[in-house]
């Protein structure tokens, strides 16, 4: 049923990490240059900003926790996968109904 | 069941699906950590601009200090992958030299948030003086908790490591503490997109 994949197959190796490495170098260079440089508007900087912040998570993830949907790996792969439905809902909720609130009472405006 | 004809691989196999297992528990403690910093993020969020007549983050946080602190952690994940090489390797000596590269990084990182943390309470600005600022301490320091309690499992391990060798228990524990050490690497990316950098922007 399985595909055996021998075991070291998911070994990690110097490659992998010196890969993940180089990636999550430029995508932390790439927000801190732009913040440093204020050549874009604040709102283009940002959206670039959480691009590379998510890029990067997912740089982590492959690279270092060495994430896939492998026999070994596949349940952390799914419950990190819950994990996500659950923190959009925590944050993205609690976010909305912050804002609405404030929207509504008008606090300090 | 798997197709390993080798009669052999069994017992390494056992030993390796026990240990997924294990691991497998270990994540899940590290996904409800996860929840834990999501609320600390969120709580951040909707407070970051009631500064109650306070100092904000755009006067109060440095790119330069929050730069180097970025790097510190980053370098020290690349300096825990290679200490993983070298355990799979079983280099011994190679392990507990990087682990003590990661030590020193962790506590760079750590040095230069005490440093901020203080810097912060002496302008005026500690966790007591706006919700703006119980937020970022709450979140920033939990952070920061965390990753104390990653260089005491560093050390621990390094003893280990010395006083064991590398056996498979030890081995077993080197595969959690890394886990452990890249998440706190991977919030940290979270951290520093929140709240340092649109910060600074303004």
């Amino acid at each position: 049923m399985s595909v055996s994949n021998p075991s070291h197959a998911h070994e990690p190796t110097l490659a992998g990490y010196l890969t993940g490495f180089g990636l999550a170098l430029i995508l932390t260079l790439i927000p801190f240059g732009l913040v440093a440089w204020d050549g874009l508007a604040i709102a283009t900087t940002l959206v670039v900003v959480a691009i590379c912040a998510v890029l990067q998570v997912l740089v982590h993830l492959i690279f270092f926790l060495h994430l896939d949907m492998s026999e070994e790996q596949r349940w952390n792969t799914i419950s990190i996968a819950f994990s996500a439905v659950i923190m959009f809902v925590l944050v993205g909720g609690t976010i909305w109904l912050f804002y609405s609130l404030k929207f509504r009472m008008m606090v300090g405006y | 069941m798997s197709s390993d004809a080798a009669a052999g691989h069994a017992g390494v196999k056992t030993a390796v699906r026990a240990d997924t297992e294990v691991n497998f528990g270990f994540w899940i403690y590290l996904m409800s950590d996860v929840i834990i910093f999501a609320m600390l993020f969120v709580a951040y969020i909707n407070l970051s601009d009631r500064t109650a007549g306070g100092p904000s983050g755009a006067e109060l946080f440095h790119l330069r200090e929050v730069f180097f602190e970025t790097m510190a952690l980053l370098f020290s994940s690349l300096t825990f992958g290679l200490a993983m090489l070298g355990l799979h390797a079983g280099k011994r000596n190679a392990v507990i030299g990087w682990l003590a590269v990661t030590f020193v990084l962790g506590a760079c990182f750590i040095g230069l948030e005490l440093h901020e943390f203080m810097t912060l309470i002496e302008e005026g600005a500690s966790f007591t003086r706006s919700g703006s600022m119980s937020g970022f301490f709450a979140l920033v320091a939990t952070h920061g908790g965390h990753v104390t309690v990653g260089l005491i499992w560093i050390v621990v391990m390094m003893s280990q490591l010395a006083t064991k060798g590398l056996t498979a228990p030890v081995a077993s524990r080197m595969a959690r503490l890394s886990l452990f050490w890249h998440f706190l690497d991977l919030v940290w990316i979270c951290v520093f997109s929140t709240v340092y950098l649109p910060w600074i922007l303004q």
